[in-house]
């Protein structure tokens, strides 16, 4: 049966028409067409998926879209600046090189933005942890770990 | 002109768009009209297909359309074919047994498609293909390789008895028998280097969409070697001619080699788009992938080293059972061969090696190319070998590395390559002093006061990279061409479009062949966009796989820009009326020798383009040059690598303490792209040591066939490395390349297995040393 959700996606208002078996990621992909948000599993593990939902990342393949009912969701492409101009966190993976494919990326940097607002100057293994639910098969997270923890300082110093 | 661009750490053309989400990757593709695709798989690794009952999923909401093994036999579509044709010990070629896309009356692994079910929506293709009924008469499996041969096996293919595909050989057997005959010292493993499942985060992705218009298909699918993909599917499973199919291979995200075949699905869909006049999208789900994209490794293998009294290799014997899963992938026959077997000699002087290769059918999902291809396995014989070796003659690993490293270049190796150049030497005395070894004495006092263990290992890899010489391949049973294409495309203003046939899927290649090419130009990297992954831009072209990007496509690109270059400085002598071999140029700029006279390559270009001044009775008008490169010889990255590893002997867990690599690529472009891809290898390797392997049961079923149950490493199972370079440059391409993409997977297994023996005090343990394997073998050493 068609259910009909409201939700908030990247500061806009959006009404869709989904099953009750529909998924938020696939609302986010498939009605809304914003595929910056990737689906890497079937499982729950992999975090390519990671979205902001009122302020707190989740895997957004794990919540069914009427529970984003009345949501505020933020999702990759609602980070940078209107203006194009990239976010801390995202500015830290660039320069740091945390991204190869880019595949897993969208998801890391949802995380980390939520991670580093509750971890202004965290440690390697904090930042390790953290990514317990995210998983990168090229980088070796070597430079992951280096650009979340980079990141996270210039969005403490307000940058 | 400004700094140098080759060697600099440039940051990423392409990270922008990945970072805001507007990465286009083949998933993100939505035709007008597009219908989804499901395929029915075998739920049995082995068994007949006595009927196939489609009614009550025609009957489901939103079905369109379902095709089976018999639609496909009654519309002529060949079978998936081998890409390498491989020459038994009696000259005879290998059995290729049928490999049709959808069953043809039997199934012979967990995955095998039987049916595509195309509905309105993906549930729907779901609910439908879930409505499909098929009768099995289940047949007993058979899943370990080395017991295919055993008598009463079960049979896969009527055409292999036995389920041989080939037993191979390289080397003099008797000669290698008599050097063990003389020796002081036999060092002897058996191990199986274990099954891995490639997993790139990417599933795999194919959209088929035919026009009836112009009776043209295009297929949008995640590849690694979109020509190469149009080639297969076209002259030889669906009988088209190339012109009138286009594979467009987009942003893909990783490929590790499991994108470089034609896969079943990838025909499936095309053929189907025309049956209903509508595109058809089907994308994999994570567990499909862990059945159905080719997996790596899975060999068997005894290894024997002789020795003289002071540790000089004198001979090695190696005998390998390589599972090739139920069918033959696109390029399996050529990885436990020609890219394992002569690899042997590793980074030594053994005068004599014989390997034999028998490789063998069983029920499970077949095995290619997964990073590193037969190199990392050829890896962790000789470097196991080496450092068990030189523990049982008391000699220090990296001192017997010592004794036996070739110096003297070029090589000639008992395994049919010739090594063009190399510094052992430096990467060893380099990752010794990287790693502190010498302060590895008071590492392993603290961890033995903690109640710790503490091991060190070493691995100096080779790989043979830059593949490959045409010739050469077609002799060794290649049945394609090996080289690169590129194209340089100069615009009237001066800016630059390259083309390359190589496939960037992570590598960075928009980046990396952009800082050749403007730093040749002499202009800002802003002005150069690399183009690649679409067969009706890109002239031509082999993809991207075995660390052959830089070294083939990217002189080709080098060819190319040769000859844009000698075009441009025809224009220039004609500009500033000077004789050609008196203009000289140097990046960017053309001068007349002697003179004060230049002209930038802009304006050379305008002219070209705004051919008013310009020499018509001698050259065309334009500035477009491309060049097909096919290289001379294979490159040979090296490189040493030292693990330490601390054992809990109480829980067995193993902590990766450090990890020190210095590769020897050649000349580097971008030294970050390039430390990128070590420690992203690196991990992969440490993943096959430690935590990853693919396990079936006794019926075929795969057991670690999700992200709970097969651990692909996460960031608290890895360290930060230490990685650096030292440089040989390669010998016979301009840029003096050899590639890095594999180089981790290559080396680490060994290094780590090195170390954690060392740890336990044991001669081996079987990979991955998971806690319950690490706390097995010290239990039963006790």
């Amino acid at each position: 049966m068609a259910v009909k959700v409201s939700l908030k996606v990247n500061g806009k208002s959006v009404s869709v028409e989904v099953e009750e078996r529909t998924l938020l990621v696939t609302v986010i992909r498939e009605n809304l067409r914003l595929t910056g948000t990737h689906v890497g599993c079937d499982t729950a593990q992999c975090g390519a998926c990671t979205v902001s939902m009122n302020g707190k990342a989740v895997k957004s393949c794990s919540i069914l879209a009427m529970q984003a009912e009345g949501a505020d969701v933020m999702t990759i492409e609602g980070v940078a600046k209107a203006d194009g101009t990239l976010h801390a966190m995202q500015a830290a993976f660039k320069e740091h090189h945390g991204l190869q494919c880019g595949f897993c990326t969208p998801g890391m940097v949802m995380n980390a933005i939520d991670f580093a607002k509750s971890h202004p100057n965290p440690s390697e293994q904090e930042i390790r942890e953290a990514l317990e639910g995210n998983l990168c098969r090229c980088t070796g997270y070597h430079n992951i770990v280096k650009a979340i923890g980079a990141g996270a300082k210039a969005m403490a110093a307000g940058k | 002109m400004g700094a140098p661009l080759i060697g600099a750490r440039v940051e990423r053309k392409e990270d922008y768009r990945f970072l805001t989400g507007a990465g286009q990757y083949t998933d993100d593709v939505d035709l007008p009209r597009q219908a989804y695709a499901v395929f029915v798989r075998s739920p049995h690794a082995h068994a007949v297909i006595k009927k196939i009952n489609s009614a009550k999923a025609k009957k489901s909401p939103g079905f369109v359309a379902i095709y089976t093994g018999e639609d496909f036999a009654a519309a002529k579509l060949g079978g998936l074919p081998c890409g390498w044709l491989i020459t038994d010990v009696n000259g005879q070629p290998m059995k290729e047994p049928p490999h049709p896309c959808l069953a043809q009356g039997k199934v012979r692994y967990v995955g095998d498609q039987v049916a595509i079910v195309v509905a309105e929506t993906s549930e729907q293709a779901r609910d439908a293909a879930g409505l499909v009924e098929v009768d099995y008469e289940v047949l007993p499996a058979v899943v370990d390789g080395s017991r295919a041969r055993a008598k009463g096996a079960p049979q896969l293919h009527e055409i292999a008895p036995d389920n041989t595909c080939y037993v191979w050989a390289i080397g003099d057997k008797a000669v290698t028998d008599a050097a063990f005959a003389k020796a002081a010292h036999v060092t002897k493993l058996e191990f199986i280097n274990n099954r891995l499942v490639p997993n790139a985060m990417e599933p795999r992705v194919a959209i088929g969409s035919y026009s009836r218009s112009d009776d043209n298909y295009t297929l949008y699918v995640a590849s690694q070697n979109p020509h190469v993909e149009r080639l297969l599917m076209t002259a030889f499973v669906m009988g088209l001619p190339e012109h009138k199919v286009r594979v467009v291979a987009g942003d893909v995200g990783g490929g590790f080699g499991s994108k470089i075949y034609l896969y079943a699905e990838d025909v499936a869909v095309t053929w189907t788009s025309k049956q209903i006049n509508r595109p058809v999208k089907w994308t994999s789900d994570r567990s499909e992938a862990f059945l159905t994209d080719a997996h790596g490794r899975d060999h068997h293998t005894v290894a024997e080293m002789a020795m003289d009294k002071d540790g000089k290799f004198l001979g090695m014997r190696v005998k390998t059972t390589a599972n090739l899963g139920a069918y033959l992938s696109t390029f399996a026959s050529c990885v436990p061969t020609i890219l394992y077997a002569t690899l042997l000699a590793g980074q030594y002087k053994t005068p004599v090696i014989h390997c034999e290769v028998t490789a063998v059918f069983t029920n499970t999902t077949p095995v290619d190319a997964y990073r590193g291809a037969g190199r990392p396995e050829a890896t962790y014989v000789v470097e196991r070998l080496v450092e068990t070796a030189a523990r049982e003659m008391k000699i220090d690993p990296a001192e017997i590395r010592r004794r036996n490293f070739i110096t003297e270049f070029p090589y000639q190796t008992p395994v049919a390559l010739q090594y063009d150049i190399g510094n052992y030497n430096a990467t060893m005395d380099a990752v010794q002093k990287l790693a502190d070894v010498s302060g590895y004495a008071s590492r392993k006092k603290a961890s033995e006061a903690k109640g710790r263990l503490r091991g060190l290992g070493y691995a100096a890899y080779i790989e043979a990279c830059g593949i490959a010489p045409s010739a050469v391949a077609g002799a060794l049973g290649a049945r394609a061409g090996l080289f690169e294409a590129g194209e340089v495309r100069v615009h009237p203003t001066g800016s630059v479009t390259v083309f390359t046939g190589s496939h960037s899927h992570g590598q960075g290649h928009e980046t990396t062949f952009a800082q050749v090419v403007a730093d040749r130009l002499g202009m800002p990297i802003e002005n150069v966009d690399i183009v690649h992954g679409d067969t009706s831009k890109i002239l031509f072209g082999m993809g991207t796989y075995g660390s052959r990007s830089i070294a083939v496509g990217g002189t080709a690109i080098v060819k190319a820009l040769d000859k844009v270059i000698a075009k441009g400085r025809k224009i220039a002598a004609h500009l500033m009326e000077a004789a050609e071999s008196d203009v000289e140029y140097d990046r960017g700029v053309y001068t007349v020798k002697g003179t004060d006279k230049k002209k930038m390559f802009g304006e050379v270009a305008f002219a070209a383009y705004v051919p008013h001044n310009y020499p018509h009775d001698k050259l065309e008008p334009g500035l477009n040059e491309n060049a097909f490169y096919d290289p001379a010889n294979f490159t040979f990255p090296a490189g040493s690598y030292v693990c330490e590893v601390e054992v809990d002997p109480e829980t067995g867990v193993v902590k990766v303490e450090k990890f020190s690599a210095v590769d020897d690529f050649g000349n580097i472009i971008n030294p970050m792209i390039v430390e990128g891809q070590v420690h992203g290898g690196l991990t992969q390797g440490i993943g096959q040591a430690l935590t990853e392997g693919a396990r079936y049961d006794a019926t075929g079923q795969l057991t670690t066939g999700s992200f709970m149950d097969y651990c692909i490493p996460r960031a608290t199972d890895v360290p930060f490395y230490q990685v650096d370079t030292r440089v040989t440059a390669c010998t016979h391409n301009p840029l003096g390349v050899k590639g890095c993409g594999e180089a981790g997977a290559i080396g680490a297994p060994a290094a780590l297995m090195n170390a954690i023996t060392d740890a336990l005090g044991v001669k081996d343990m079987p990979m991955p040393a998971s806690p319950q394997a690490v706390w097995t073998a010290l239990k039963n050493k006790k």
